[in-house]
Formats: structure tokens, sequence, C-alpha cells
């Protein structure tokens, strides 16, 4: 039995199609030994909407984004994902269900190229058994091709044509966020996690990947949860906000209803009470 | 032809198969190492372990009868039928997959983001665990091994280069059969590791713990994987050295041989622990042949360890490690 109920969703002002909830959040708690991460924290996420995390330094904005990802299981609560309770799972599990995600500071396999980073990206989707894929033989090729072709249309997307056989390591720093955004795209997810996505950009490369992101909802209708700092940015890009101080929800929203929501002043600018 | 030359190619020869062999134990290293980052100092051991359990299937050994006999004071020793080479082989193969799937489940699930350094004492803890579970499992006195490889000089061999350079080279047939057989082994493990999903989820992993989560690659599931590999691995290597030398503590000491192979090719090549395995097999050989008359001989003993020093001072990176790039 499904433990919500579906809605039909609305149309976005610009007329992006949001659909009914894709994942509830339901009374989050995580904790630290004694430290409350997380605190009782409830909302949920459309399918096809950009939803953004807020909130400053040290608000449990990261452990939310691990929670969702099954890096962190939280000690109470529950996560709805696709109408029903999801178990507790190995970060593994969750990725294999359609959840793909970047890091604040950027986990790729240094080591190899960025076609092969990419490539990693649809081990799930690869179904042919160990004989088949080594002697090239059935399943693997058919797979293989669809896999590639698969590939090239994130490599295509992200521009990263000219980077494909260089040795990730190489990169620099906003090209490698790039790599691992494709990496994420290439599993096909559900929902994309990102954490963090502009961290340490310049303004053009800011710019570069806000296009991106809107670009990928907008064609892929990927869900997003992305995590930022930077208000400009994320006031620009997501649909709806939460945003997150001290481990408890203070607001969530339109872009337009959380910048008027006083206690998210309060925390941002520091109002004090008198 | 010069005979000199003609012995010098003798000498090479041999020294290629050695090297194969050579390589075929580094492997069982660089397997571990690049899947997990821990340098696994009980492979030797577990080449051993793996030769005294294939000795004991193939002849019907009960297992700890010594334990057994000492406690319940009866004189158990054999079940009294024997097993053909193919069954004790496969035998062997299934108990060194459970063997990793205990070392994964009861030493590194409960070290995970340790120091490599504390990863490193636990495989010495386990060498040593190992090594003895084999004496106490299968008694420790030295065992011949007989896989139904012949032994002995190949007439092939000896008459081919007879007639090709009127001088016929003296190669050992367990030496040739070991390397082919290594060979199949080391190309086997290529393919898979470049060329099936499991290898690059292992790269993967070899890579980075977290990202390889977050595409979905079970690390539990890739270290059991790898240390079966590197259990198979040790199989043959332990069959091979033990048929050849009999089954005794000192095969254990084979993974000394693998270090400098490692230094050469690198720790996370596999294709460096082949050139490494092999380069040291023909250089040792060589070295001997031209420079031990002039030093006095047995420079096979360590003209290994000095190449191997050689190459840190050089290229510590080994000659298909991955190179060592630092950002400032």
């Amino acid at each position: 039995m499904l433990d919500t109920q579906p809605d039909e969703g609305y149309t976005t002002a610009d007329g992006r199609k949001i659909g009914g909830v894709a994942m509830e959040m339901k009374n989050i708690t995580l904790r630290f030994g004694g430290v409350v991460a997380i605190k009782d924290i409830s909302f949920d996420i459309r399918w096809g909407e950009v939803r953004a995390i807020i909130g400053p330094n040290g608000a449990g904005k990261s452990s939310m984004l691990n929670v969702i990802s099954g890096f962190y299981n939280p000690q109470e609560g529950e996560v709805i994902y696709k109408g029903y309770r999801r178990p507790r799972m190995r970060p593994y599990q969750v990725a294999r269900t359609g959840i793909a995600r970047t890091f604040q500071n950027i986990a790729l396999f240094e080591g190899m190229s960025v076609l092969d980073n990419i490539m990693t990206g649809r081990l799930n989707h690869m179904k042919a058994n160990i004989f088949q894929q080594a002697m090239w033989w059935g399943k693997a090729q058919k797979e293989e091709e669809e896999n590639r072709e698969k590939v090239e249309k994130v490599i295509d997307f992200l521009e990263i044509q000219h980077i494909r056989k260089t040795p990730v390591a190489r990169l620099p720093y906003g090209l490698k966020k790039r790599v691992e955004l494709a990496r994420a795209l290439a599993a096909e997810p559900s929902i994309l996690l990102l954490d963090e996505p502009m961290a340490g950009m310049n303004v053009e490369e800011k710019e570069d990947m806000c296009r991106f992101i809107l670009d990928v909802n907008d064609e892929f209708g990927t869900t997003i949860v992305l995590i930022e700092h930077d208000m400009g940015v994320v006031m620009d890009l997501s649909d709806r906000v939460v945003v997150m101080d001290y481990g408890k929800k203070i607001g969530d929203g339109t872009p337009d209803e959380v910048r008027n929501n006083e206690e998210v002043i309060k925390a941002y600018l520091g109002v004090t009470d008198d | 032809m010069p005979d000199t030359l003609l012995f010098a190619m003798e000498a090479a020869a041999n020294g290629l198969t050695a090297g194969v062999m050579y390589a075929l134990v580094a492997l069982g290293f660089v397997l571990i190492f690049k899947a997990s980052g821990i340098f696994n100092f009980s492979q030797g051991v577990m080449a051993l372990f793996a030769a005294l359990t294939l000795v004991g299937l193939q002849s019907g050994q009960i297992p700890f009868a010594h334990l057994i006999n000492a406690i319940f004071g009866t004189r158990l020793h054999y079940f009294g039928f024997t097993l053909p080479t193919l069954a004790a082989i496969a035998g062997t193969v299934v108990v060194m997959i459970v063997f990793a799937w205990l070392v994964e489940r009861y030493i590194f699930r409960h070290l995970v983001n340790q120091e490599p350094i504390i990863l490193f004492m636990a495989t010495i803890g386990l060498a040593y665990f190992l090594e003895g579970l084999g004496d106490l499992m299968w008694g420790a006195e030295v065992k011949r091994l007989d896989v139904g490889i012949p032994q002995g000089m190949s007439l092939a061999v000896d008459e081919t280069t007879f007639n090709w350079f009127g001088y016929g080279f003296y190669m050992d047939t367990l030496e040739l059969w070991a390397a082919l057989i290594a060979a199949i082994l080391v190309g086997a493990l290529v393919v898979f590791s470049q060329y099936t999903k499991q290898g690059r989820a292992l790269r993967a992993v070899a890579d980075d713990h977290q990202a390889a989560l977050s595409v979905g690659i079970s690390l539990r599931f890739i270290w059991v994987l790898v240390w079966s590999l590197a259990g198979i691995v040790a199989l043959v290597a332990g069959m091979m050295w033990g048929a050849k030398s009999g089954v005794q503590f000192s095969l254990s000491l084979i993974a000394l041989k693998a270090l400098p192979v490692l230094i050469l090719g690198g720790f996370t090549s596999i294709p460096g622990a082949i050139v490494g395995g092999l380069i040291i097999g023909v250089g040792e050989k060589l070295f001997d042949f031209f420079m031990g008359p002039l030093i006095g001989g047995a420079t096979e003993n360590w003209f290994a360890y000095m190449l191997a020093l050689v190459f840190l001072l050089f290229r510590p990176q080994g000659l298909f490690g991955e190179k060592i790039i630092e950002r400032v």
C-alpha cells in the first residue's frame, strides 16, 4: 500500500511540469553521539522540481543530503520514496534505486580518464554476466553500445568532448565538478543530489554550472536536490527551498516566500531580538 | 654462433619462465593493493596454505587430525580415499573463497577507514594465523605435491634448439608448464580487470570508496572478490612452486621475491607486475651468467633487490604505476 496519496502536481510559470511527491522526509533526526545534526525535519521533493536546501555553515545541509543518499542512517524518522517507506539501506543500494549524487569535495576516480569515470556511472545498467563481458559476446555487445551512446550524449550535453581522454587528476577544479556531474547523469537517475555544485568556482564557471543544472532539469526532467551557499544562485535556480539552521528547519517554500521569511532573514543576517 | 651467446640465450629463456612465476606471485599483491590499498603481507602464506590444502584434499588427509588425535587419543590420519587432482583443485578454490569471505567479514569490515599501516599490521597477524592454521589442519611435515605435470628436462626444447643452433637448451618441463599456466591466468586477469563490469568496479573502488558507493558499487562484494582472486592466484603459485620443491614452510617466502617485482612494475599495475616479473627473471639469470663468475656467483639472491633499490631512487612509482602528481 502506498504511504502517501499521489497528487497531480502543477505547472510552473516557465511552463515546466512538476509532478507528485517523489520523496518525503518524515521527522528525520540524526545524531552523532551527543551532537544533533538534524532535528525532526520533514519536507518533500516533487518529481521534476529543483529543490534547494540552504542554510549557514554547519546547519546540517550536507547531513541531510547524506541521509537521502543513504550515507547516513537517521536514528529517527523515515524516508518515503516512490510512495513506499524505504528500509535501512547501504549507500550503494540507494544508488541502485536511481539516486545519484555529487560530493562537496569532489569524489572522482582520479586514476581514470574522464570517459572511464563517466562509464562507471553506467555500472548499474550493465546486466550481461562476467563471461559475456570478458568474451565480448551476446548481451554484452549490445549493452556496451547502448552505454557508450548514453555516455556520449552526456559528454556532448556537458560540453566536455575536448577532455574525454584526459586523466581526471590533471583537470582544473571547475571541470572536475563538471565531470562529477556527468558521471552522476550517466546513471540516468530519478533524483540527482548535488552537494554544493558551485563551491569554489569563479563567476563564469558558476554561470556555466547554473545553465547545466537548469538544462538537465529541463531536458531530462531529472528531479534535482541541491545544496548551495550562494543565495543568489539558489533563488534563481530552484522551485522550492528548504532553509536549515542549527539542524532545524526554519523555512520551506518558494524562493519568494523564503526570502521574506523573518526567521530566515534572522539566520542569514544575524538580526538580534530587541 | 658463439657459445657465450647461446649460453646467454639459454639463461634468458630460463629467466623468462621464472619471471612469469614471479609475476604470478606479484599479481596477488597487486590485486588486493589496487582494490583496497592494503599491502597483503600474508600473500605468501596464502600460497602455502592453498598448496597444503590441495595436497591434503588430494591425498584424503583428515583436517586437524593431529589435534583430534591429541584430544581423543585416536589415531586418525587419512580418510582412506584420494581425490583426483582436478577435484582437489576445485575444492581448494572453494576453500580460498570461503577464506576470502571470512577475512572480509571478521577482519577488514572492522577496519574500514583505518590508516594503511593498521591494515598492513592486520595482514601480518593474518599471515601468522594462517601459517598456524595450515600446520594445525594439515601437519607441518614437508609434503610432495604431484599435480600430474611431468618434471625433468624438456626433450622437445632440447631437440628444437639443437636443430636450430646445434646446442640443446636445458629447460625444465615443469617450469614450462608453470609459465604457460601462469600466462593464461595472467591473461584472464587482465581481461577481467579491463573489460568486465566487475573489473571496472574494482578499479573504481581502488580509486575512491565514496565515489564507488555513489555509483552503486558494493565495497564488500568487491573486497571478497579480490581476496578470492588473490587466493586463486596464490593457489596456482603454491601449486607450481610446491610441485617443484615440495610443500613446506619456505614456500611462503616466495612472497619476498615478489617485492622487487612490485617495486619495478608499480603496486597498482597488472601489466606492470607481468613486465616487472619478466625483467627480474631474465635480469637475474643474465646478471648471474655474465657477472656471477667475476664476483663470486650466487648473485640471484640479491640482484632483484638491488635492482629494486635503483628503481626506488629514480622512479619510485615503478614502470607502470600511476604517476605521482602533486598539485599545489
